[in-house]
C-alpha cells in the first residue's frame, strides 16, 4: 500500500530528477530514452505511479490526480520544448556543414532542341494559322506542268530563267523530261486550286531546290512558305492587311511594311513586300549591315493571283480572285537572329545549332 | 540583267526634275529596280579649258608646249597627245586633281612636274585619265560650245542608274523605256526621238529582197539600204553615250546599231551590201553541219533550228544573236543593208545556250516577241547612220511580216480595278497614266478605257495587266490595308501533320537535338549505308546535279544523321544524340515517287552533357528502344519489339517496331563497319527510325477515356524467375500483365551468369496489384502470385529463383 504522501513525495522527486535529466540530454536518442523512462505509456515512471493511485480513497485520488497531471503536464511539455531545441540545433548544424557551392553547375534533364529552320517555319505559319490559314504540304519532286506550266510559265517562257532548275534524270513515255525538283513551293497553289473550289486559304511549307552554286547568300535547297487565299471578293487591300498583320506578328508590332511592283508570272499585279529595318529602325543608317542603308528589307513576294492560273485550275476568274505570297524561310530566320551566312542551316554544327 | 541609263542621255526624252535618289526610289517602286547610282565625274581641279597655242618642246621632239586658257588664268603644259590643236575646247586638270596615272595603274593626285626641263602646270587629260573611257591614243576634245572655266564635274559629269530589269520588261532594256517610266510617275510626256530621213534613192525593192523561209521563228524582218555612206569613228557625243552605257564604239555605222538598240531596246544590224550574193536575203534555218563564223571571229557548227540570215550562197549571220565576219562593215563598206527584225524569243535562247553565245541583242529577243518594234528601230537608226555616215537612203524600207496579228484592244473597267484592287481608281486618272507610260487609250463613258499596248510592251496582254500598270505608278501606299473578312474557310487538319509536329517535340522533349541534312547525297553514301540490304528501289538521280556528294534522292536519312554525327565529333566528342524528320524519295519507275516521311535519330554517348555531377555510362541499343517506347507511349500507340535481321546494324542488335501488326519503324545498333565508313569514332551508335505515317496509322482515333484512380491501396510483391535465354522478356511481362488484378509491372534486375546457371537468366519484377473496389487481403494477393507463377512455369518453364 502506498499512501497519499509518499505518491506526492515520489511525484516530486520524479519531477525535479526528471527536469535535472532533461537539461543535460543533447541528442535524439537519449531524449526518446528519458521519454520511455518518464513518460513511456507502459515502464514509465510517471505512469507507474499514476497507477499506484489506484489504492488511494476518492478525495485523495482526486487530489493527488491534480498533482499527478500537473507534473506530467510540465514534463510533457518541457519534452516538446526540448524536441524543438534539438531540432533547431541539428538543423542549424546541418546548415553549417552541408553549405552547397550554389555556383557549381547544375544537374540538367537531357533537353534537345529543334532545328532554326523548324522553329522560324513554325513562327510563320503560326502567324498565318491565328488568321485562318490550314497548313498543308506537297511532293518536292514535281511535273513541269505544275511547277510551271500551270503557273502560267510554259515552255521556253523567259521567266523560266529565275527559276534555275534541278531536273531529274528520267523520261516519261513520250521521251521528255518532265519531273523536277520544285523550285517553288507555288506548284501546290495549282494543286490545291485544281482539288478544291473556292473558298481557299492555306500556306504550304516546304523544301525547294535550285541549281545554283553556294555563297553566303544562296543555298541550292532551302525552305519556303506559300500563301495562298481565294475567295469571292478578296483584294489587294486584303493582301495587304494579311501580310502587314503577318509583319508585325512576326517582326513585332511598330513595324511599318512597303509593297513594289515585282514580276512573277503566276500574280497579276505583282508585289514584293518589304519591312522597315528592325536593326536601325528604318533609319537607313548607311553603316546597318541588315539593309546595307536602304532602311526596308525585302521579306517576300506576293501579288493577287493571275486570271490564267485561276483558269487554268478550274476556277472562274470572273468570279473570284485571290491573292498569294511567298517567303524563305532560311531568310527570315538569318535576318531575325543576324545570321550572316545560309550555309549555317544544313552544315548542323552542333555549335551552330546549340544557339537557339 | 543589268542596264546601264546615264542620266544625260535620259534627259534627252524626258525631264527629270527631282534628285537622283528620289528617282532610285520611284523607278524601284515602280518595278525597275535601281541596284546601284554611279557617279561619273567628281573631279575636282578640272576645268575645260581652250588651248590658245601650241608650240614645240625646246628639248624634245614628239612633246609640244601648250598654253591653256581656263578663264581664271593661263597656264603652261606639256602635253605628248598627237591630236592636240590650237582652238580646241578639252579637259584640263591643274596640279591637284586626282585623276588616273597611266604610268602608276593607279588614281592619285597630279603633282607639279618638270618635263624635260619645262615646267608643266598641269595636264590635257585623256578619257583614261579622267576615268570615263579606255582610250589613252590622245586627249578628249571637247565640243566647241563647252563654256570655257567650268568645273569639269558640272560639264561632263553624269550620274549611271544601274537597273535590275524584271523578265517581262524588255522594253526597260532602253533608255526610251526608263524614260516612259519617268515620264508616267512624273506626268509628262516622252519626246520621242527624230525619226525621219530623207529617202532619195531608188525604190528599195529594185535593190534588195528578202524572204522569211519560216515566219514561225522569224515573224518580221524589215530591212533599209544606205549607200555611198563613210565609215569612220562616231561623233564625240555618241562615243561618249555608248560608253557611258558600257559599250566600246567601233565605227559609226556599227555604233548607231548599239546606240538605238540601247536607245529603243530593238536589236539591228548592218551588213556590208556588197558582200550579200544576189542582193537577197533568205531567212531560214541553218542545215545540221553548216558552218559559220560570227563576227567574233569564231566558226561555229550549227544545228537546226536555229536561224540563220543568208544569201542565196551562204549564211551571213546568226538570226537574233550575231552578224556574220563574211558581211562585217568595214573602213571598205559604201553601202549597207540595216536589218531590224523579230526572232523567235524561246529559239534564240536555245541558240544562244547552245553556242554559249549570249549577246546584248539575244537577250533582247529571248524576253518576247515584240513584232511591232522593228520598224520603229530601224527609221531611227537610218536617220542617225545619215547623220553620222552620209549617204543615200533607198526609197521606202523592205517590211516581210507574213502573219501580221490584228492590232489588239484591251478594256479595262473601274469594277475590275476595284474587283482587284478594292480602291475605286478614277478612270480618267488611268488614262493619264498609261497614256504617259505610251499605252494609248480611250475613256469609254466615265466606267472603262481602251487601251492599245504599244509595240514595245509585249507583256501587257490582259486587263489586269493594265490594273497594275495603273497602280504601280500610282503606288501601293494609296490602296487601303484591311484584313480578310470572309469567313475563315472549313478544313480537316491533316493527322499526319500534327503527328510530325508532335513527334519532333517530344523527340527534342528527350533530349535530341534536331538537324536538318541535304535530300541528295551520293549514290556511294546509300550504298554504304545499307551495305549490301536491298533497297527499297533505286535512287533518283539528278539529270544535272550540284555535285557528285549530292547527285542522288535519298532513299534513307541514315548517311545525314551519320555524316553529322561524324563532323560533331572533331569538335564535340560524345554525347550526341540528333533526329531528323524528313522525307525519302522512293521512286518505282512511273508517276511520282512515294515520299516517304520518317523520323530517324542516332544515338552516340550517354543523353544527358557529361558533368561532375553525373556518371559515365554508354548509350546501347536500349537507349534509343527506350526514346521509342516514350515517343509511342506519348502518342497512345502500344508498339512491339521483335529481332531484324539486317547488315546496317550490329547482328542481333537491332528490332523491327510493329504496331497492330505493321510495321512502323526499327532500331539497332549500328554496325562497326557502317560507323567506320562514316568515319564515326568513339562506343558506337544507335539509329531508329519510324514511318510517320505508319505511325499515324497507328495513333488510336478515339479520344483518351480518363478512368479514376483506386481508392485502394496497392500491393507490392517482386517475382524473381528464372527463364530460358531464349524466352522474350516481353512475353514474360506480357502474361503477368495480362492478370487483372496487375495494375503497373517494372523489370528491375536481369542477370545471367554462374548463381542462375548457362542458358538461362534471371528476370526480377516489381509487381503491383490492385483492385477498383476493395481492398486485397493479403490472401488475395498471395493467391494471384501463386497463379501467375504457375502460368508462367506452364506457358514458359519459367521458376522462381531461389535465394
Ligand atoms: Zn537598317
Amino acid at each position: 500500500m502506498t499512501t497519499a504522501p509518499e505518491i506526492l513525495g515520489t511525484l516530486h522527486n520524479i519531477r525535479t530528477v526528471a527536469v535535472a535529466e532533461l537539461d543535460g540530454v543533447e541528442d535524439d536518442a537519449t531524449l526518446e530514452a528519458w521519454r520511455i523512462a518518464y513518460l513511456g505509456r507502459r515502464e514509465g515512471r510517471l505512469t507507474l505511479i499514476m497507477r499506484t493511485m489506484a489504492s488511494l480513497d476518492a478525495e485523495e485520488r482526486r487530489s493527488v490526480g491534480v498533482q499527478a497531471n500537473d507534473v506530467k503536464a510540465l514534463l510533457e511539455s518541457q519534452f516538446e520544448a526540448k524536441s524543438e531545441e534539438l531540432k533547431a540545433a541539428k538543423l542549424a548544424q546541418s546548415a553549417k556543414e552541408g553549405r552547397l557551392d550554389v555556383t557549381l553547375p547544375g544537374r540538367r534533364p537531357a533537353l534537345g532542341r529543334l532545328h532554326p529552320i523548324t522553329q522560324t517555319m513554325r513562327e510563320i505559319t503560326r502567324a498565318f494559322i491565328s488568321m485562318g490559314f490550314q497548313v498543308v504540304e506537297g511532293p518536292e519532286v514535281e511535273l513541269d506542268h505544275y511547277n510551271f506550266g500551270m503557273l502560267n510559265i510554259p515552255k521556253g517562257h523567259p521567266a523560266r530563267d529565275m527559276f534555275d532548275t534541278l531536273w531529274l534524270d528520267h523520261t516519261n513515255p513520250d521521251g521528255e523530261r518532265e519531273l523536277l525538283l520544285r523550285t517553288h513551293t507555288s506548284p501546290m497553289q495549282a494543286r490545291i486550286m485544281e482539288a478544291t473550289q473556292p473558298p481557299v486559304r492555306v500556306v504550304v511549307p516546304g523544301r525547294v531546290y535550285r541549281f545554283e552554286a553556294t555563297d553566303a547568300t544562296h543555298e541550292w535547297h532551302f525552305t519556303q512558305v506559300e500563301g495562298l487565299a481565294v475567295d469571292e471578293g478578296i483584294t489587294f487591300a486584303n493582301l495587304k492587311g494579311t501580310l502587314y498583320e503577318f509583319a508585325r506578328l512576326l517582326f513585332g508590332p511598330e513595324r511599318r511594311v512597303r509593297f513594289r511592283c515585282d514580276f512573277f508570272p503566276f500574280v497579276e499585279p505583282g508585289v514584293d513586300m518589304s519591312i522597315d529595318c528592325f536593326s536601325c529602325d528604318g533609319a537607313g543608317a548607311p553603316d546597318c549591315r541588315i539593309c546595307r542603308g536602304s532602311g526596308w528589307i525585302e521579306i517576300m513576294g506576293a501579288g493577287m493571283v493571275h486570271p490564267r492560273v485561276l483558269d487554268m485550275s478550274g476556277i472562274d476568274h470572273t468570279q473570284y480572285t485571290g491573292f498569294a505570297f511567298g517567303m524563305g524561310v532560311e531568310r527570315i530566320a538569318m535576318l531575325k537572329h543576324g545570321i550572316d551566312d545560309i550555309r549555317y542551316f544544313y552544315s548542323n554544327d552542333a555549335r551552330f545549332l546549340r544557339q537557339f | 540583267m543589268a542596264m546601264n541609263v546615264p542620266l544625260s542621255w535620259l534627259r534627252a526624252y524626258v525631264d527629270v526634275d527631282i534628285p537622283v535618289d528620289q528617282l532610285a526610289h520611284r523607278l524601284t517602286m515602280a518595278g525597275i529596280e535601281v541596284g546601284g547610282v554611279e557617279q561619273i565625274g567628281g573631279w575636282t581641279n578640272c576645268y575645260v579649258g581652250h588651248v590658245l597655242d601650241v608650240g614645240p618642246h625646246p628639248n624634245a621632239d614628239r612633246l609640244r608646249l601648250c598654253t591653256v586658257d581656263i578663264g581664271e588664268e593661263r597656264l603652261q603644259v606639256v602635253c605628248g597627245a598627237p591630236n592636240v590643236a590650237e582652238q580646241q575646247k578639252i579637259a584640263f586638270a591643274k596640279v591637284g586633281a586626282t585623276l588616273f596615272n597611266t604610268h602608276s595603274g593607279k588614281v592619285e593626285p597630279l603633282k607639279a612636274a618638270k618635263i624635260r626641263g619645262v615646267t608643266s602646270e598641269g595636264m590635257i587629260c585623256s578619257v583614261l585619265e579622267l576615268g570615263i573611257g579606255e582610250e589613252h591614243d590622245g586627249i578628249l576634245v571637247l565640243p566647241d560650245d563647252a563654256p570655257m572655266g567650268m568645273p569639269l564635274a558640272e560639264y561632263l559629269g553624269d550620274t549611271v542608274l544601274e537597273l535590275e530589269v524584271t523578265a517581262n520588261r524588255p522594253d526597260c532594256f532602253s533608255v526610251l523605256g526608263v524614260a516612259r517610266e519617268v515620264a508616267a510617275f512624273s506626268g509628262t510626256q516622252v519626246a520621242e526621238p527624230d525619226a525621219a530621213y530623207p529617202e532619195d534613192g531608188p525604190p528599195i525593192e529594185e535593190q534588195a529582197a528578202v524572204e522569211i523561209a519560216d515566219p514561225e521563228l522569224c515573224a518580221r524582218y524589215t530591212g533599209a539600204l544606205l549607200t555611198g555612206i563613210s565609215i569612220g569613228p562616231s561623233p564625240e557625243w555618241l562615243r561618249e553615250r555608248l560608253t557611258r552605257a558600257g559599250q566600246r564604239p567601233i565605227n559609226n555605222i556599227v555604233d548607231v546599231t548599239n546606240y538605238v538598240m540601247l536607245e529603243t531596246g530593238q536589236p539591228l544590224h548592218a551588213f556590208d551590201f556588197d558582200k550579200v550574193a544576189d542582193r537577197r536575203i533568205i531567212v531560214r534555218q541553218a542545215r545540221a553541219g553548216e558552218k559559220h563564223v560570227t563576227l567574233d571571229g569564231v566558226e561555229r557548227e550549227l544545228a537546226p533550228p536555229m536561224v540563220v540570215i543568208a544569201d542565196p550562197e551562204k549564211a551571213v549571220g546568226l538570226g537574233g544573236v550575231m552578224g556574220g565576219a563574211n558581211t562585217e562593215v568595214t573602213e571598205e563598206t559604201r553601202t549597207i543593208l540595216l536589218e531590224s527584225a523579230s526572232f523567235h524569243p524561246f529559239n534564240t535562247r536555245r541558240t544562244a545556250d547552245e553556242l554559249k553565245l549570249r549577246t546584248e541583242a539575244s537577250l533582247r529577243f529571248e524576253k518576247g516577241w515584240r513584232q511591232g518594234l522593228p520598224p520603229v528601230g530601224l527609221r531611227r537608226a537610218m536617220k542617225l547612220m545619215m547623220e553620222v555616215a552620209g549617204g543615200v537612203a533607198a526609197k521606202g524600207i523592205i517590211d516581210v511580216y507574213p502573219d501580221r496579228p490584228e492590232a489588239q484592244t484591251i478594256t479595262l473597267t473601274a469594277e475590275r480595278m476595284q474587283k482587284v484592287l478594292g480602291v475605286t481608281v478614277p478612270m480618267a486618272e488611268a488614262a493619264r497614266t498609261l497614256t504617259s507610260l505610251g499605252i494609248a487609250c480611250r475613256l469609254v463613258g466615265d466606267d472603262a478605257l481602251v487601251a492599245e499596248p504599244p509595240p514595245w510592251r509585249a507583256d501587257i496582254t490582259i486587263e489586269d495587266d493594265l490594273v497594275e500598270e495603273v497602280v504601280r505608278v500610282i503606288g501601293y501606299d494609296d490602296v487601303p490595308t484591311a484584313p480578310l473578312a470572309a469567313p475563315i474557310p472549313l478544313s480537316t487538319p491533316d493527322p499526319a501533320q500534327s503527328v510530325k509536329e508532335e513527334v519532333r517535340d517530344l523527340l527534342a522533349s528527350i533530349g535530341m537535338q534536331e538537324i536538318i541534312t541535304y535530300s541528295m547525297v551520293s549514290e556511294r553514301a546509300l550504298e554504304l549505308a545499307f551495305r549490301g540490304a536491298e533497297p527499297p528501289a533505286p535512287p533518283m538521280r539528278a539529270f544535272n546535279p550540284i555535285s557528285l556528294e549530292h547527285e542522288c534522292l535519298r532513299t534513307s536519312l541514315r548517311p545525314g544523321l551519320l555524316r553529322t554525327l561524324a563532323a560533331n565529333q572533331r569538335h564535340e566528342g560524345v554525347p550526341q544524340w540528333y533526329f531528323e524528320v524528313g522525307k525519302e524519295f522512293i521512286f518505282y519507275g512511273e508517276g511520282l515517287p512515294n515520299e516517304r516521311q520518317k523520323a530517324a535519330g542516332v544515338l552516340s554517348g550517354p543523353g544527358a552533357q557529361a558533368s561532375w555531377a553525373t556518371s559515365e555510362a554508354t548509350t546501347g541499343f536500349y537507349d534509343a528502344k527506350g526514346v521509342l517506347e516514350s515517343l509511342c507511349d506519348r502518342l497512345g500507340v502500344a508498339p512491339s519489339f521483335e529481332p531484324l535481321d539486317d547488315p546496317f546494324y550490329y547482328p542481333g542488335r537491332a528490332a523491327a517496331v510493329t504496331a497492330d501488326g505493321e510495321r512502323i519503324g526499327e532500331l539497332g545498333e549500328v554496325h562497326p563497319e557502317a560507323l567506320d565508313a562514316f568515319d564515326v569514332r568513339g562506343e558506337g551508335a544507335v539509329y531508329f527510325e519510324v514511318d510517320l505515317a505508319a505511325l499515324t496509322a497507328a495513333v488510336p482515333q478515339a479520344e483518351r477515356r480518363f478512368r479514376g484512380p483506386s481508392v485502394y491501396p496497392e500491393a507490392l510483391r517482386d517475382l524473381a524467375l528464372v527463364v530460358g535465354m531464349d524466352v522474350p522478356a516481353s512475353r514474360v511481362q506480357e502474361i503477368i500483365e495480362q492478370h487483372p488484378l496487375v495494375v503497373r509491372t517494372t523489370l528491375f534486375d536481369v542477370y545471367a551468369g554462374e548463381q542462375v546457371g548457362a542458358g538461362v537468366r534471371s528476370l526480377a519484377y516489381r509487381v503491383s496489384l490492385q483492385a477498383q473496389d476493395r481492398t486485397l487481403t493479403a490472401e488475395e494477393v498471395q493467391r494471384t502470385m501463386d497463379r501467375l507463377l504457375s502460368r508462367l512455369e506452364r506457358e514458359l518453364g519459367a521458376v522462381q529463383r531461389q535465394g
